[in-house]
């Protein structure tokens, strides 16, 4: 019997979210290429999923049976990468090949390359969608697995997002659950500057769901919100969780420019100390 | 060459294989408010394996995926050019991943008439065929689409089958098109003077033109290349040494197409005279299915001087 999480409380939570930073900063220098801030934003509410809820098994990454996550903002890779190493998806050996030639971790995550990933990821607005999918084929197969797909707030300027949106309500999937990282940054500058998207709760509640919002960089707040999530089950549900982009490295924080760059040699020491 | 009497839509065929699958519960079907259009008839008889998704191409085409990635067998369907609209989610989301979807395009070609240009798709073979992984399909008549369809239910790549609206004179009976295999033209007709490779609308126009040439003495083999990709390079190098010209004929842009690929063919292997014969590089306009091919040089009487001229090319 598949367990769900690991069974680690709030501090061993926040404690594995510390090395999940470490590990996305070090993927990122060590390549001199990727996406760090919106891993830093995402990473504690990862280590939410993979140590508090999800049930998945690394040792059969493929099994029939196991809840899905999408990372639909597939750019924020570190951080996913950074939680299947952490939960033994993949090793230290495999983080290192990230954007290398032949690596398991791709660019973007990659279903066909990356054990444990569940979705090919890498064009914005797609992974809604996809975990309807998988959300529809849960319940025609009467199993209580559940899908759940981190998007980006820049992401919901995607037009297939509101398709998304309005279909699952429409057919009020229960087992379909969405994470908005409002980090308030996109690629070239903050949304507020390339196309504001307002209260995103507001926009799901218009459309029927269920929405919690919640300080993503609260562990007990996002244990929380998880669990809220789940108790939903008329419906879909959505937790939109505000945060900081480039989150626990100071130079990164709230900082558009580490949307898609790698941090130098000093500013990499740095890191290395405020995340030590 | 008599056809089989009686007349069908491709797109009819579609729906009657949904049908016979309707006892096979990994098969779901999904719509795009045009399921009564695309006769995805699989609705009224099993509602709970068919997903209505409304007006929105982009979110069926990953619904589908999930899906298929969870052990189902999806069959997707919407007119061809809205199909298009989708073409990254078809491209990032099912080719490049390989999953297992099905798609299938109705309304196709110029042939589907009076609505005019904007529902003509006449370049969704060529875009879905430069797709990694993808098979690309576009049967003649209801009989073979009805065949090919089934045929998909155990194939290994992801799909996209281009139906068509009209009926057309039947080239196939229920055993002949028993017969079809995906990936392999079907011959229905031999002749060493000259090959048609026709798909679609327009293997009937093929096979009235080879009637045609007949009466003046030249032998023309026709054949029906349901499947565009992969296309049946074996069979194409064939027809170049025996007939040693060739004419493509397809209710499609002649860029990109059955031709596209034929010439790709040819000029790679055994460089032979080709002429293609389908929408000369313009879009369509509203009219009679009957005098659009008229117009834009589509009839047997076009592919009767195609032929000449590839022969006199030789």
């Amino acid at each position: 019997m598949v367990e769900r999480g690991t069974g680690l409380d709030v501090a061993g939570l926040e404690a594995m979210a510390k090395r999940c930073r470490r590990h996305i900063v070090k993927m990122v220098h060590d390549i001199g290429a990727g996406h760090p801030g919106g891993s830093l934003s995402a990473i504690d509410m990862l280590v939410g999923l993979y140590g508090h809820r999800l049930r998945v098994d690394p040792s059969d990454p493929d099994w029939a049976d196991r809840d899905r996550f999408i990372m639909s903002k597939g750019h924020a890779s570190p951080g996913v990468y950074a939680a299947l190493h952490e939960r033994g998806f993949i090793t230290a050996e495999d983080m290192a090949s990230y954007r290398r030639l032949g690596g398991a971790c791709q660019g973007h995550v990659d279903m066909k390359w990356c054990p444990g990933v569940d979705f090919s990821a890498g064009s914005l607005g797609m992974g809604l969608s996809f975990g309807m999918g998988c959300a529809i084929a849960a319940s025609l197969d009467g199993s209580e697995r559940t899908s759940w797909v981190m998007l980006g707030d820049g992401e919901l300027q995607e037009g297939q997002v509101w398709e998304a949106v309005m279909a699952a309500n429409h057919h009020e999937i229960g087992n379909l659950k969405a994470i908005v990282d409002r980090n308030g940054i996109q690629n070239d500058d903050f949304c507020e500057v390339q196309m504001r998207v307002f209260d995103v709760a507001e926009k799901f509640i218009a459309f029927g769901w269920a929405v919690k919002e919640i300080d993503g960089h609260d562990m007990s707040a996002v244990v929380e919100a998880i669990d809220w999530a789940d108790s939903v089950t008329d419906g879909p549900a959505c937790i939109v969780m505000h945060t900081v982009k480039g989150k626990g490295v100071s130079f990164m924080e709230n900082n558009p420019k580490f949307h898609g760059a790698a941090p130098n040699p000093e500013q990499y020491e740095l890191a290395k100390e405020e995340l030590a | 060459m008599s056809a089989p009497s009686g007349g069908g839509a491709s797109r009819d065929g579609y729906g009657q294989a949904l049908l016979a699958m309707i006892d096979d519960d990994q098969i779901v079907v999904l719509e795009a408010d045009l399921g009564k259009s695309t006769k995805s008839l699989f609705r009224a008889e099993k509602p709970g394996h068919t997903i209505s998704l409304g007006i929105a191409e982009q979110n069926m085409m990953l619904v589908a995926a999930g899906l298929a990635t969870s052990g189902y067998v999806p069959f997707a369907s919407t007119f061809a050019i809205f199909t298009e609209r989708a073409f990254e989610q078809v491209r990032n989301g099912i080719a490049r991943p390989n999953i297992i979807v099905h798609l299938c395009g109705s309304h196709g070609g110029i042939h589907t008439g009076t609505d005019g240009s904007s529902a003509q798709s006449i370049e969704d073979l060529a875009i879905y065929r430069t797709l990694p992984n993808m098979t690309v399909l576009h049967p003649s008549d209801d009989v073979s689409a009805k065949a090919l369809t089934l045929a998909l239910r155990n194939h290994d790549q992801p799909s996209y089958t281009r139906t068509a609206r009209n009926k057309v004179v039947r080239a196939y009976s229920e055993e002949s098109a028993a017969k079809l295999v995906i990936g392999k033209g079907h011959v229905h007709r031999r002749g060493d003077d000259v090959a048609i490779l026709a798909c679609g609308v327009m293997l009937n126009e093929a096979l009235e033109a080879a009637d045609t040439l007949a009466t003046q003495g030249i032998q023309a083999t026709v054949v029906d290349m349901h499947t565009i990709k992969p296309l049946d390079e074996a069979l194409v190098n064939e027809l170049s040494l025996n007939c040693g010209a060739i004419v493509t004929a397809e209710d499609h842009s002649i860029i990109g197409g059955l031709g596209g690929a034929v010439a790709e063919c040819l000029s790679a292997n055994i460089p032979t005279p080709l002429e293609r014969i389908g929408v000369a590089d313009r879009f369509g306009e509203s009219g009679d299915s009957d005098e659009l091919l008229a117009m834009l040089g589509m009839k047997a009487v076009d592919i009767v001087r195609a032929a000449n001229r590839a022969i006199s090319r030789k």
